[in-house]
């Protein structure tokens, strides 16, 4: 029973125990949700696009030409652009990993049936596959008698027509868990597709809170909209020249056209996340705020308990207790009020996830967090009373003679 | 008696001045980050349409199959397909009414050697400027027939009017559009309402503009591009004019709330005879939102800052319970001298007051350190990427309500360490001295 005087102790600032402990609790809860929205946006942002990004080059043109042939243009945009030093494979697209563009399907497994998944539509020319640098993981590539236009002036009615599809690892888990997709048909539009292969992984233009942002279909149909965004593979040190060079040279063989967003696929990406940046940066400060506030308010008080128990500690040091004793005891308390705040603050974090998951779509609080949590709070707190507790224990013996 | 329990609050506030500068300090951080994030709420949930928001209403009707899977919003979006809109702006229930898309068309200058660039726009039908009291700086708006004829005409907002006609009149001149020649017959005043409430309402709803507003039924007519979400629950038809994708906006002017009540029945009678058609399966339940109603069911005001409001405030709650922790300290430190004091006849009310004092200058000090705050909060939110930064300013109201926040705040943490203070019996305190 040697902490009982502590116990005593703290039952006569009953008040003031509460009130920090109420404050380490709520610090506690707070902490522990904004650490895990935090870690899941560093997660989203270290998703794998499934391209090979630092390689890649990016221009979107769109032609004012109403009467044009968009394909043969795209062919001969293509061709220029190949031309420029240093670029190794040109592609046409449609769509990319965070651009935004995304075309949707509910993929059903019979015609007209309910969707158990919805996918983004990847369309490109031949060379797609290679300019991104995905990577096969099972079945082929599209063959070049498989390529159908898109027909995007009738309502991108390609898709009722194509013949064979590309999937990506997380989309054949979705559709046919532990099933070989392979040679599987699938129905995005009205007619069957067939699965002719399957590719570790390929984001979605804009993602969304789950498992679904890996879900994407490559078709072997090609862009015939006005609107086209091209592909360039270079070394990641030609990537600024090339960039500058296509503008010119898409400029010069047709003045016809509005260029738009020449970037790098690195540019694409961190202006894709950079709200979420801001966000990151606000909530850190947010939480480094609450603990400095909190950690203040615990060093605050304890030396002010010094302060007011000056005489008692005299006299416990006048009657034999060493120094260490002083600075174990306050250490204790220390360790009694924070720990009772952190068990407290774990359910109040559990109960602070809840209201978050119903107003914000947050996901479910990761059990790793609250006990990461607790411990440092309670590491924060002896850190916090170590300064007061060792001017306690220089406290002199002599003190408890003195008025 | 109260400026002379300022003037003894300060003194006795002097005497431990770490621990004061740790409670303004801790008031200062928490009234200076809620104050920042209240700000930005006040400034972007203000009325995009102040006078007219209370007559404008969003009819929603739901045209989607029976749900088919459990990921569906159970809510429609609030978009219309073509044949709906059509209808109900020809039915003219309403005392005003207009549909409306986004666009985004190549803009072709007259002048030979300039690259055409991209702007945004609105198709929209002819009462879209009364309703909603559109300020014209020259010129003026077309009339329904203009709707109905297909009217190559557009009106230019002042950015795009000044960037293709520099100073002079654009009215009567000629604006190539994709491949067609429009003639301008108005220019706008600037006008941006913040949030575009008329768009598909999100969270990126703020610092968007439209620059060029021309007859929906013209753009559907030359196959403009459209620029927006375009919902499908069926293939087959052109999208565009088809019954199932929704992709317009349809909204009403209603100058009374029988009129509401009427075009709701009038909603439901219409979804129910489209029902007799074959169409809209789903059990009749028209709404009809209001405007500002409308923009908060939306979620106009972005979801990441609805979080930093929750964020920030129980940020504020943690400094408060701080510094409440603080001020008792501080009071029953002060024992001895309130003890003295109730000796000498004060009574528990002085007590109380003179306490209650010293949270306030407390208090008013934080206040001050977190205006500071909040302006340079409100200056790091200004340096955002996102739509609504610019709108990130302190106004009167807002400087007012920081100094009563922290002022309420600061006497309510006074209130519990001020009257336990009181409570300390004289003699008893007197004894232990």
């Amino acid at each position: 029973m040697s902490h009982s005087p502590l116990i005593a102790s703290l039952s006569r600032h009953k008040l003031t125990v509460c009130l920090l402990v109420m404050q380490v609790a709520l610090t506690c809860a707070i902490v522990c949700n904004v650490a895990s929205i935090i870690g899941h946006r560093l997660a989203q942002m270290q998703l794998p696009s499934g391209v090979v990004e630092n390689e890649l080059a990016l221009i979107e043109s769109i032609s004012v030409d109403e009467t044009a042939n968009h394909l043969a243009k795209h062919d001969a945009d293509m061709a220029a652009l190949r031309a420029i030093p240093g670029v190794t494979l040109v592609a046409a697209v449609d769509a990319l990993p965070f651009n935004g563009n995304n075309w949707s399907n509910g993929i059903s497994l019979v015609p007209n049936g309910p969707s158990p998944a919805t996918a983004t539509a990847f369309n490109g020319t031949q060379d797609e596959a290679r300019v991104l640098g995905m990577r096969l993981v099972a079945g082929r590539w599209f063959l070049p008698e498989e390529y159908i236009p898109l027909d995007a002036a009738h309502d991108w009615a390609g898709i009722n027509h194509v013949p064979s599809t590309i999937i990506t690892r997380a989309l054949a888990a979705k559709l046919f868990p532990g099933q070989d997709p392979l040679g599987k048909v699938i129905y995005p539009g009205d007619g069957p597709v067939r699965i002719v292969g399957v590719v570790d992984q390929l984001l979605r233009p804009s993602l969304g809170e789950s498992e679904a942002s890996g879900y994407a279909t490559l078709f072997p149909m090609l862009p015939d909209t006005a609107d086209i965004t091209y592909v360039m593979r270079t070394a990641p040190q030609d990537r600024e020249r090339v960039l500058k060079q296509a503008q010119q040279v898409l400029a010069r063989l047709d003045s016809n056209r509005v260029l738009r967003h020449p970037q790098t696929f690195t540019q694409l990406r961190d202006d894709y996340f950079r709200r979420d940046r801001t966000m990151i940066t606000l909530l850190l400060s947010a939480a480094l705020g609450l603990l400095l506030v909190t950690a203040a308010g615990i060093a605050g008080l304890a030396s002010f308990w010094v302060q007011q128990r000056r005489r008692s500690i005299g006299i416990r040091r006048a009657v034999g207790a060493t120094r260490r004793d002083i600075l174990r005891y306050f250490q204790t308390e220390n360790g009694v009020i924070v720990g009772a705040g952190v068990v407290l603050g774990v359910v109040l974090a559990y109960a602070l996830n809840m209201l978050l998951m119903q107003h914000y779509a947050l996901q479910r609080l990761p059990w790793l967090y609250v006990p990461v949590g607790a411990v440092s709070l309670c590491l924060l707190g002896q850190l916090a009373v170590l300064g007061p507790a060792i001017r306690a224990s220089g406290v002199p013996p002599v003190v408890a003679t003195r008025g | 008696m109260i400026g002379y329990y300022a003037t003894t609050a300060v003194s006795s506030l002097r005497r431990s001045k770490a621990l004061a500068a740790l409670m303004v300090l801790v008031i200062g951080l928490g009234i200076g980050a809620s104050m920042t994030m209240i700000t930005i709420f006040h400034v972007l949930s203000g009325d995009p349409l102040p006078g007219r928001s209370g007559q404008i209403y969003a009819p929603v009707i739901d045209i989607r199959p029976l749900a088919r899977d459990h990921s569906e919003p159970t809510e429609p979006d609030g978009n219309f397909s073509w044949p709906d809109a059509m209808n109900l702006l020809h039915a003219r229930r309403a005392d005003r009414q207009a549909a409306m898309a986004g666009g985004a068309v190549p803009v072709r200058p007259m002048q030979s050697g300039e690259l055409p660039f991209y702007e945004t726009g609105r198709y929209v039908t002819a009462d879209f400027f009364s309703m909603f009291n559109v300020p014209f700086a020259a010129g003026r708006a077309w009339r329904s027939d203009d709707d109905e004829n297909h009217a190559r005409i557009v009106v230019l907002n002042r950015d795009l009017a000044r960037k293709l006609f520099g100073n002079g009149s654009a009215i009567g001149h000629s604006v190539r559009l994709k491949n067609t020649d429009f003639r301008v017959i108005g220019v706008l005043d600037d006008w941006h309402p913040q949030p575009q409430f008329y768009a598909q309402v999100d969270g990126r709803g703020f610092g968007k503009t439209d620059q060029f507003f021309l007859p929906l039924q013209t753009a559907q007519d030359l196959g403009l591009d459209f620029n927006g979400r375009l919902s499908c629950w069926d293939s087959g038809g052109e999208a565009r004019t088809s019954n199932h994708c929704v992709w317009l906006q349809f909204l009403v002017q209603l100058d009374s709330s029988a009129k509401a009540q009427a075009y709701r029945q009038f909603l439901g009678s219409y979804w129910r005879d489209q029902q007799t058609h074959g169409r809209m399966p789903r059990p009749v339940q028209a709404e009809l939102y209001g405007l500002m109603d409308w923009l908060a069911r939306q979620h106009a005001i972005p979801d990441d800052l609805r979080l930093q409001l929750s964020l920030s405030l129980g940020f504020l709650a943690v400094c408060m319970l701080n510094v409440v922790g603080l001020l008792l300290a501080t009071f029953l430190r002060r024992g001895g001298e309130i003890s003295v004091r109730r000796a000498l006849g004060a009574r528990r009310w002085d007590i109380f007051l003179q306490l209650g004092v010293e949270s306030c200058v407390i208090g008013l000090a934080g206040g001050l350190l977190g205006l500071g705050i909040a302006c340079l909060g409100l200056w790091s939110v200004r340096q955002r990427p996102d739509g609504y930064a610019q709108l990130a300013q302190m106004d009167a109201g807002m400087l007012l309500g920081t100094f009563v926040l922290a002022l309420v705040a600061s006497v309510i943490a006074g209130l519990l360490p001020a009257w336990r203070a009181c409570r300390i019996p004289p003699a008893l305190q007197l004894k232990t001295q």
